[in-house]
């Protein structure tokens, strides 16, 4: 075999994709073959091109590039696999190999390098950005951005996300964040509480009422000072490399806590977290840590199931609906937890939407850099929600949140129907504010 | 062999106004392939939900004798859809928009787009069944089912797709419209094409719509798990509960080898010791399932039956079935190709058929799987083995030649479900004889004076061979 060849099956992984016998399982799951229509975009047809290129019959790889910029990775269709198939493994070696032979365009190249490498990692950065959508909204600027129509000339359509904005936090209530929280009772956990880049940038409040819920349920809560982004975000993209360099920063900063748990309320993060163990399989001196971070990281809401919720006050006939984030389902596998706390509101109705396990279309950055493709996405995950008639819509993750906040406003549906998060929802039925 | 030009592609580009036509290199290649062997790149693939434009494309191909390949969502395992002559692949799956109950007259009207799964579904809510129940339903397209003429499980109760078929709408390789068939289950006026046209791979036509029957939804159903210290047992017991008189609605079997990679995969408690297993599943009304049920444990324990399980309860129920499905992800565990046979033998013969297979697998060393839906003499052996072991792949072509061979000297077929497609091709005439083949060449080529509907599959090209490595 050519030595190029060779060196192309290693870096797409082409061993795995013989594990795919092409039996058409994932198609009924994926969200971008529904949407799209095409093969092109389903993960049989994306694993088939990795195939190609492995068997030497595609050697133009730009053909690739536009089937994996368009799949969300949400990797529904590892759970529908009937053979295990690691598309997950396959989508980030391929998308990295992608990566590294193409030059992007320089506002791509720009995004990339500001909001993966300098941005998303730094604590400092991302309060930076807190403090700015706090300034934003308070000096008046909105108002005036709004009223101009600015926000139509954005890039990426950034302008479409800025009505759907969190309410922001000051820098001096940023400033009072809570480091440590003992249980309000009897303790039976200690927990580091993982605080996610965007997460703690965009809806703080929620990584606050995540540690008073916590502690009310029998946690001690610590929040680990030396901790960085996930790296997510780095893995989906192709930039392996940083996500690992996180991965380790992670690690070291948790390890020194010898908490029972590390737990997070972002679904996508979580997902990263879990993987760690995968990640850093490759690396003697950190394989075994990795591993032992992983077993340790847990969702929220399995905590919470635990432990047990504090009392709840009524909400007579409130119907609530639930949308997954994908991550949470496919990789951590995390999918009863949040029914079942649901559940445990007391009067409140709870209807599941059809095609539930669909992603929603807001995967990481991909409703950023893939606008148009996400909205169609969004637009149908829109149709079955509407069909609920819930006046709420639970989620479990930063990016999953905005997303049907936004979907709610597209549909003009602002007055009927609120997204929320799960631990928004939980914290309000408990009078935790 | 490119067979389109761009001139053609202008002009199909003009007939297809309503749909898409997809030229882009990474669109063909997604198209290029279905669950079984090889990858075949078509020229281009349309897309269209409209009848009329279908129409005008195949008189403007047939006129320019352009390959035409219809597909639906490409779960085949014998190369059905596969653009094995370069040309246009029609993919169907977009023409889903019609399903319809008609519950006065018992039917179904659907596009061939239409997952069979929600057929299921559709005739359900509404107190009926559709029972074929091919495993890929939920993937799987109806016009696909009903090109191959599909089973399934409940065959053996129930039949198989065709007989759920009275009426379609066929565009035929030169273009005109059709309808076969019609909305009454008794209909005797001429030719029966409908009958024709199910399972002929899509070699004579394109099904834009049809007729299902549909049967009252039976009332209950009973689970029970029958284990073996032989599997010629097991076949004995098959034949013994059928000739008793009672009639399950699956019966499959898994042998010793399935039920081992189960294990190893997922624990679910199955006795790895056993040399065979038989999951039956009863359905009609309560009182009479109660009584099968018991009766049916007694026969199996007079041939040797080692054990009836009987569930509690639906949940129990539920994990007895997830043994039978998780066999096929276990088995590739083992190694990542299989090649799954549907050879199928008169029901008197299944237990020979288990002896014969069990010397095959000896005689060539090859990892032999049987599981299947063994009610119906349609037994699936599957050989586990790794396509880039071309030692072992020449092994493995010797063993499922054999497989073909004792089916049909047990007066049994090649295919009980998967179709000929390309794979088979080659043993054709071993079953049909040279006069029967001929008859079956005659007829496709009065159906398709140009040969340009899904050539390349049913019929052996001169010389052709099986060919795994």
């Amino acid at each position: 075999m050519e030595a190029s060849l060779k060196q192309l099956r290693e870096e797409f992984q082409y061993d795995k994709t013989n594990n795919c016998v092409q039996c058409g399982y994932c198609l009924p799951v994926c969200p971008t073959y529904s949407t799209f229509g095409k093969e092109t975009h389903s993960p049989r047809g994306r694993i088939n091109l990795v195939k190609m290129v492995g068997e030497g019959k595609i050697t133009d790889l730009s053909l690739l590039e536009e089937p994996f910029d368009l799949c969300l990775g949400c990797r529904a269709c590892e759970t529908a696999c009937p053979t295990g198939v690691e598309y997950g493994s396959l989508l980030e070696a391929t998308r990295a190999a992608l990566v590294k032979r193409k030059t992007f365009s320089i506002p791509v190249r720009l995004l990339r390098k500001s909001l993966l490498k300098k941005v998303f990692p730094s604590r400092k950065m991302m309060n930076v950005t807190g403090h700015s959508i706090w300034l934003y909204e308070k000096s008046g600027l909105q108002k005036a951005a709004r009223k101009s129509g600015i926000m139509k000339t954005l890039p990426y359509n950034l302008g479409a996300f800025e009505s759907i904005m969190p309410v922001p936090v000051s820098p001096v209530e940023r400033g009072r964040a809570l480091t440590e929280m003992k249980a309000k009772l009897k303790r039976k956990y200690t927990v580091a509480f993982f605080t996610g880049c965007i997460m703690d940038a965009m809806f703080h409040r929620i990584n606050q009422l995540s540690i008073k819920l916590l502690s009310e349920a029998g946690c001690d809560v610590v929040v680990v000072p030396k901790q960085t982004c996930c790296g997510a975000l780095h893995a989906h993209s192709g930039e392996i490399d940083e996500a690992r360099n996180l991965a380790k920063q992670n690690i070291l900063a948790f390890e020194k806590m010898a908490a029972d748990f590390v737990v997070n309320n972002a679904g996508g993060c979580g997902a990263m977290l879990y993987e760690y163990g995968h990640l850093l399989s490759d690396e003697s001196e950190w394989a075994d840590r990795a591993a032992a971070f992983s077993a340790k990281s847990k969702d929220i809401s399995q905590i919470l199931v635990e432990c047990g919720l504090p009392e709840l006050r009524v909400r007579a006939g409130e119907r609530v609906t639930y949308q997954r984030s994908c991550h949470m389902t496919n990789v951590q596998k995390v999918k009863q937890e949040p029914i079942k706390l649901l559940k445990q509101v007391p009067g409140i109705h709870f209807i599941e939407m059809d095609q539930a396990e669909m992603c929603c279309g807001s995967a990481g950055i991909y409703n950023i850099v893939n606008y148009d493709a996400s909205m169609l996405i969004l637009d149908e995950k829109m149709m079955h929600t509407k069909a609920t008639e819930a006046a709420v819509i639970i989620t479990t993750n930063p990016g999953c949140l905005l997303q049907m906040k936004l979907g709610i406003e597209r549909e003009g549906l602002t007055e009927s129907m609120r997204a929320l998060h799960l631990i928004e929802y939980l914290a309000e039925a408990a009078g935790i504010i | 062999m490119k067979v389109v030009i761009s001139n053609h592609t202008q002009e199909i580009e003009a007939i297809i106004k309503t749909g898409r036509v997809l030229t882009n290199e990474s669109d063909r290649f997604s198209y290029s392939f279905d669950a079984s062997f090889g990858t075949y790149l078509p020229d281009l693939v349309v897309q269209t939900k409209s009848t009329e434009e279908l129409v005008s494309l195949v008189k403007f191909a047939n006129r320019e004798k352009i390959p035409l390949y219809p597909r639906g969502q490409a779960t085949s395992l014998s190369g059905g859809p596969l653009s094995v002559k370069g040309g246009i692949i029609l993919d169907l799956s977009v023409m889903n928009d019609v399903l319809e109950i008609h519950e006065e007259d018992l039917v179904a009207v659907v596009s061939p787009g239409v997952l069979t799964a929600n057929i299921h579904k559709a005739a359900e809510e509404k107190g009926f069944m559709y029972p074929p129940d091919p495993s890929s339903s939920h993937v799987s397209t109806i016009g696909g089912n009903l090109a191959e003429n599909s089973g399934g499980p409940r065959g053996l109760k129930y039949g198989v797709t065709k007989d759920y078929v009275i009426g379609l709408e066929v565009i035929t390789p030169e273009g005109e419209l059709i309808n076969t068939g019609g909305r009454t289950v008794k209909n005797v006026t001429g030719y029966d094409l409908t009958k024709l046209i199910v399972g002929s791979e899509g070699t004579l036509g394109i099904i834009t719509k049809a007729v299902l029957r549909l049967i009252p939804k039976p009332k209950a159903t009973a689970t029970m798990m029958v284990i073996f210290d032989s599997l010629v047992d097991a076949g004995r017991a098959i034949s013994k509960i059928l000739s008793a008189g009672i009639f399950p609605s699956k019966m499959e079997l898994m042998d010793q080898a399935s039920i081992v990679a189960v294990e190893q995969f997922e624990p679910l408690g199955l006795p790895v010791d056993a040399a065979a297993l038989i999951l039956i599943e009863m359905d009609g009304h309560p009182l009479a399932l109660q009584e099968e049920v018991s009766q049916a444990a007694e026969l199996c324990r007079t041939v040797g039956a080692r054990d009836v399980r009987i569930p509690k309860d639906k949940a129990e129920e539920a994990e007895l079935w997830r043994a039978r499905k998780l066999v096929s992800p276990a088995i590739v565990r083992i190694k990542p190709t299989k090649i799954s046979e549907d050879a199928t033998v008169p029901r008197s013969k299944i237990p020979e058929m288990c002896e014969r297979l069990q010397e095959i697998r000896d005689k060539y060393g090859v990892h032999l799987v049987v599981f299947g839906h063994a009610g119906d003499g349609n037994l699936h052996p599957n050989i586990i083995c790794d396509k880039t072991d071309h030692e072992e792949m020449s092994r493995v072509e010797l063993a499922v030649s054999e497989i073909f061979t004792a089916a049909i000297e047990l007066g049994g077929t090649l295919s009980g479900e998967h179709g000929i497609g390309i794979m088979k091709a080659p043993f054709m005439e071993m079953e049909l004889g040279a006069a029967g083949l001929d008859m079956m060449k005659r007829i496709k080529d009065v159906w398709d004076p140009n040969n340009i509907m899904n050539p390349g599959k049913i019929f052996p090209e001169p010389g052709q061979k099986m060919e795994l490595s």
